[in-house]
């Protein structure tokens, strides 16, 4: 006999699974883009850091990466708090699918 | 262990303890905090979460955005909840049932988890002495049910259930000074924190987890949908309220208060205060004198700060 969908689930609704979250792609909320321009960022690092998102990419020797856009939700925090070089910032805000 | 450097550029290369995908609202400000406490430390950390935003939108069926141990508990009782698991946790390394790996516990709960309906089992579990930390973050309304007022909601602001109109112009009251009141139960630590200044709320943090008893940290959490502002402003907006001495960053070691970054210059409320819908009536003519009232009371607030800082800087003196 299959089992009902409920009782496959784990007893006491417990999740197993560490960061599952990841599974649900929250990117589909945005309806601003962020667009990085790499050579007035400075590495500051500061983006990473107030992301609500987690949703900055970071290589391995710590750098910052392109965005995840399977999970920005495109509040804009970053580009607000952008220091930039020389007065230009390196993340701006565009409207989805221009 | 030693306390982890607080390099952006090595902090980055680790693991945020909490993953993307959780499902607050664009631009909010709890999960940046969360993940500034998580990351300030490499301790093992089990956390309770009282019901709240963050509770409800980053553990939906199936789905849990955490990557340490974590409890949901009800509104009350998340400092119950985690006391609990610190006694037992206790007990067992007592018994030798368990290797003591120096686990951390902490409570996450919203102001009206911790303001209000939690309250008594704060209290409770800070006078029994539970070696914990509970971390509040305040954004100043029952966010998630729909910006209902809580005792942290600031004085004039607009919420469901204090809407200012024609009868009321908002919210009549001042809010409580919880950090204040969590200071008078005589635990170790208490400081209040802002993820703007990341550096110092790491630090608060770190130090916290170094001192055994209960600790408790507040930390202002701006939410865009009930502070009705723009989706982008979570951080500058948390700015401006340190600048401004609305919510000064400070902490109380053991009775000794100290004023861990004071403003170069003091702002005027209204810098805070401009940006944000939930105060726009204020701004109005026949609301004249609201402005000038909540100016009065933080400079009020901020100078008995400044007096019990200096009272801490003489005994340490002496």
């Amino acid at each position: 006999m299959s089992k009902k969908y409920w009782e496959k689930l784990p007893q006491g609704s417990v999740v197993l699974e560490a960061g599952s979250s990841a599974k649900f792609k929250t990117g589909g909320w945005r309806s601003m883009r962020p667009k990085w321009i790499e050579e007035n960022c400075i590495q500051c690092m500061f983006c990473w850091m107030y992301c609500p998102d987690m949703s900055v990419k970071v290589t391995a020797e710590g750098k910052r990466a392109e965005f995840d856009f399977e999970y920005c939700k495109g509040c804009g925090i970053c580009a607000l708090e952008c220091p930039g070089k020389k007065g230009n910032k390196a993340i701006v805000m565009e409207q989805e699918g221009k | 262990m030693t306390t982890k450097p607080l390099r952006l550029r090595e902090l980055a290369k680790g693991d945020e303890r909490i993953s993307h995908g959780h499902r607050m609202c664009s631009g909010c400000g709890a999960p940046i905090v969360v993940k500034q406490v998580l990351m300030a430390t490499d301790y093992p950390i089990v956390a309770s979460n009282a019901t709240g935003c963050l509770e409800v939108s980053t553990c939906i069926q199936e789905y849990t955005a955490w990557k340490i141990p974590w409890i949901h508990s009800a509104f009350e009782n998340a400092a119950a909840t985690i006391s609990g698991v610190e006694a037992m946790y206790r007990s067992l390394v007592k018994q030798g049932k368990l290797e003591d790996r120096n686990v951390k516990f902490v409570a996450f709960g919203g102001d009206g988890g911790t303001y209000d309906i939690g309250f008594q089992s704060l209290s409770g579990a800070m006078e029994r002495g539970h070696d914990m930390m509970y971390i509040c973050y305040d954004n100043g309304a029952y966010m998630n049910t729909g910006i209902q007022r809580s005792s942290a909601t600031p004085f004039g602001a607009n919420t469901t259930t204090c809407p200012a109109g024609d009868v009321i112009p908002g919210k009549l009251q001042q809010r409580k000074d919880m950090t204040k009141i969590m200071a008078a139960h005589g635990i170790p630590y208490v400081a209040q924190a802002s993820p703007s200044s990341w550096m110092d709320l790491m630090k608060k943090v770190q130090k916290a987890f170094e001192i055994k008893g209960p600790k408790f940290l507040n930390v202002i959490s701006p939410c865009n949908r009930g502070w009705r502002s723009r989706t982008d402003d979570a951080i500058a907006l948390s700015k401006l309220a340190v600048e401004t001495c609305y919510w000064p960053l400070y902490e109380i070691e053991n009775g000794v208060t100290r004023v861990t970054i004071k403003p170069k210059e003091k702002k005027p409320l209204v810098d805070f205060l401009k940006p944000q819908g939930r105060f726009k009536h204020m701004f109005s003519p026949e609301n004249a004198g609201m402005l000038t009232q909540a100016q009065e009371y933080v400079d009020a607030q901020w100078n008995q700060l400044l007096k019990e800082a200096a009272a801490g800087e003489a005994d340490k003196a002496e």
